[in-house]
């Protein structure tokens, strides 16, 4: 049961093959079995899951046709879950109960989705490797002492693992995409606007946005049907008709123009990536697709960009933790300034004080004009880039990360080099496009990552790319040995 | 820009952080090296750049005033740290 993509299990549900419960309880055991060494799961809720798979499996008898009714997933804990505690990650919220869901929630709710539990993840999303969560790191299942990526390091490392067929992931410089490309699953970042960030704790507000983890594009495509759409709850939520991503990617791929930017394709490009990236070129070639080489000319200017924009709005945004209304508080404040200080110090950890500090820096008086207005005028410069690009292309291919996973530890010792992890992955972020990444192959045991980048609103295409390409390939189909069985 | 531990201090008053004070020389250090990675921006002119303000150039959408949210002050807080008769509570601001 537990190698069924949610495709798979949509077919079984209906044909009554086993039930949501029997699925739930399955999975749950999975769980149970590898949580403690890989901790891809903050909360397990067993007992509500297990309610809502019977309830779910009364309502299948009954005739209802919920699109996902019985589908088991996770919620990244960084979407409020109406009575389950929500951490972000943190020990600010460790005590956190929502008094209400996210809409992604509410739609996924409504689609039928039972929700096991809360993912693990980066503290505030803040990170590239699940290491700067306060409920400890999160394993990879392909080799346990490296970082599944982050921040949606559980998200990915949960699916990897086939603990469950999908879950909800947040990317704001890669957080869906580079955990996909580490654990060797497919994830999409959809177009800025496209999915509403109601009730996902906020980071970085202009450049966060919701997405679907799974193993294949055919299941992200049936995820984002129900998760994307307008929401007047969200003031930045685009006000376009939903689309059915899951109906247009059966499409041929034949004469689909693909770029190949060369800023990416370089000699610093690690060798063993290049190739796995030629071989995915090769099959979408035999599938029709043409290649041209295109410019990316301010790519390297993204980094440091993003390293402004990121924690300017950080500081902005978790200014609302001041131990009052919800979160931390410190014992026995002397003062409210002491209350505000000591509870922030306490609830925070390392990352996300040392963006804090950056960020109230670059927005401070004297400095914002050399800092924010500087980064947003090179991210306008940096979306014009791929404005060009789009005239002569479709969709856009790169490599997703610079390298694999790397060792627990190794990156943890200097901010910067572990900021460059997401040089491919955030410039999609600044110019608010969707991009999806897709398994391509392994390198010495581990997955590699394609990064497919698309013009504004162009999910359908992307997913439709990926899944041509996984239907003559069977890289996403790969489980680790030690968790199939 | 390197940045020095009177600025660490300083900023983080602002962000009203408590820093613990042998952590400070280290802040330093950490923000001047991200501030140096900022500073490769300058590089490139932007002159005649607009600063961008929306992904996808959205203006703020505008509404009716009409009450659209019913009161839920006890469900809001429910996760508050201290709360009485309905007010948070904060240590005495008014003497």
């Amino acid at each position: 049961m537990y190698k069924n993509t949610i495709a798979e299990v949509c077919q079984h549900l209906a044909n009554g093959d086993y039930s949501s419960k029997e699925l739930c309880q399955h999975l749950l055991e999975r769980i149970n079995r590898f949580n403690a060494s890989h901790n891809s799961f903050i909360e397990v809720s067993a007992d509500s899951a297990l309610q809502a798979a019977a309830k779910a499996d009364e309502l299948r008898a009954s005739g209802s046709a919920a699109p996902l009714l019985g589908v088991p997933i996770a919620h990244k804990d960084i979407f409020c879950t109406s009575g389950v505690r929500t951490s972000c990650g943190s020990r600010m919220l460790e005590n956190f109960i929502p008094p209400y869901n996210a809409t992604v929630v509410d739609k996924l709710n409504a689609a039928g989705t039972v929700c096991l539990g809360k993912t693990n993840m980066d503290e505030f999303a803040m990170g590239s490797s699940n290491e700067n969560s306060y409920f400890g790191a999160v394993a990879n299942p392909w080799d346990t002492n490296r970082v599944p990526g982050g921040s949606s390091g559980g998200s990915a490392a949960a699916v990897a693992a086939r603990l469950v067929p999908a879950t909800t992931g947040t990317d704001t410089g890669g957080s869906i995409r580079q955990p996909a490309a580490f654990c060797g699953i497919t994830g999409i970042k959809p177009t800025y606007g496209r999915v509403s960030r109601y009730g996902m704790i906020a980071f970085a507000s202009s450049l966060d946005q919701g997405g679907p983890m799974a193993t294949t594009a055919q299941d992200c495509a049936l995820l984002l049907d129900a998760m994307a759409g307008f929401d007047e709850r969200d003031s930045t939520s685009i006000d376009r008709p939903a689309e059915n991503y899951s109906a247009s990617i059966d499409q041929s791929i034949k004469g689909l123009k693909i770029g190949l930017p060369r800023q990416y394709f370089t000699s610093d490009l690690s060798a063993p990536i290049a190739d796995a990236l030629q071989l995915a070129i090769d099959e979408l070639q035999k599938l029709g697709a043409t290649f041209v080489d295109i410019d990316l000319e301010n790519q390297s200017l993204a980094v440091p960009a993003y390293y402004v924009v990121a924690p300017a709005e950080c500081s902005s945004n978790l200014s609302r933790f001041d131990g009052v209304r919800y979160g931390h508080r410190c014992e026995s404040p002397v003062d409210l300034e002491d209350l505000y200080k000591r509870s922030r110090a306490e609830g925070f950890g390392r990352e996300v004080k040392r963006r804090i500090l950056i960020g109230t820096y670059a927005l401070s008086a004297g400095y914002y004009d050399a800092y924010y207005i500087k980064a947003q005028k090179v991210r306008n410069l940096i979306s014009q880039d791929f404005t060009r690009a789009f005239e002569s292309v479709d969709v856009i291919l790169g490599p997703t990360t610079p390298t694999t996973a790397f060792k627990h530890g190794e990156n943890s010792d200097d901010p910067v080099a572990m900021y460059l992890n997401d040089i491919f992955t955030i410039p999609a972020n600044l110019a608010g496009l969707p991009a999806l990444s897709a398994p391509c192959g392994f390198v010495e045991g581990l997955p590699v990552g394609m990064q497919l980048v698309g013009n504004y609103f162009d999910e359908g295409r992307l997913l439709n790319v990926a899944h041509q390409y996984q239907q003559v390939t069977d890289w996403h189909a790969q489980i680790p040995a030690e968790v199939d069985a | 820009m390197a940045v020095d531990e009177e600025t660490v201090a300083q900023v983080a008053h602002l962000a009203r952080l408590q820093i613990d004070e042998n952590r400070v020389a280290e802040y330093a250090v950490e923000m001047s090296n991200v501030l140096a990675l900022a500073e490769t921006m300058n590089d490139i002119n932007t002159d005649n750049v607009e600063p961008m303000a929306h992904p996808v150039h959205a203006v703020q959408r505008l509404r009716d005033d009409e009450v659209s949210e019913s009161n839920n002050r006890e469900a809001f807080q429910q996760c508050a740290p201290a709360v009485e008769e309905g007010y948070y509570l904060v240590p005495q601001v008014i003497e």
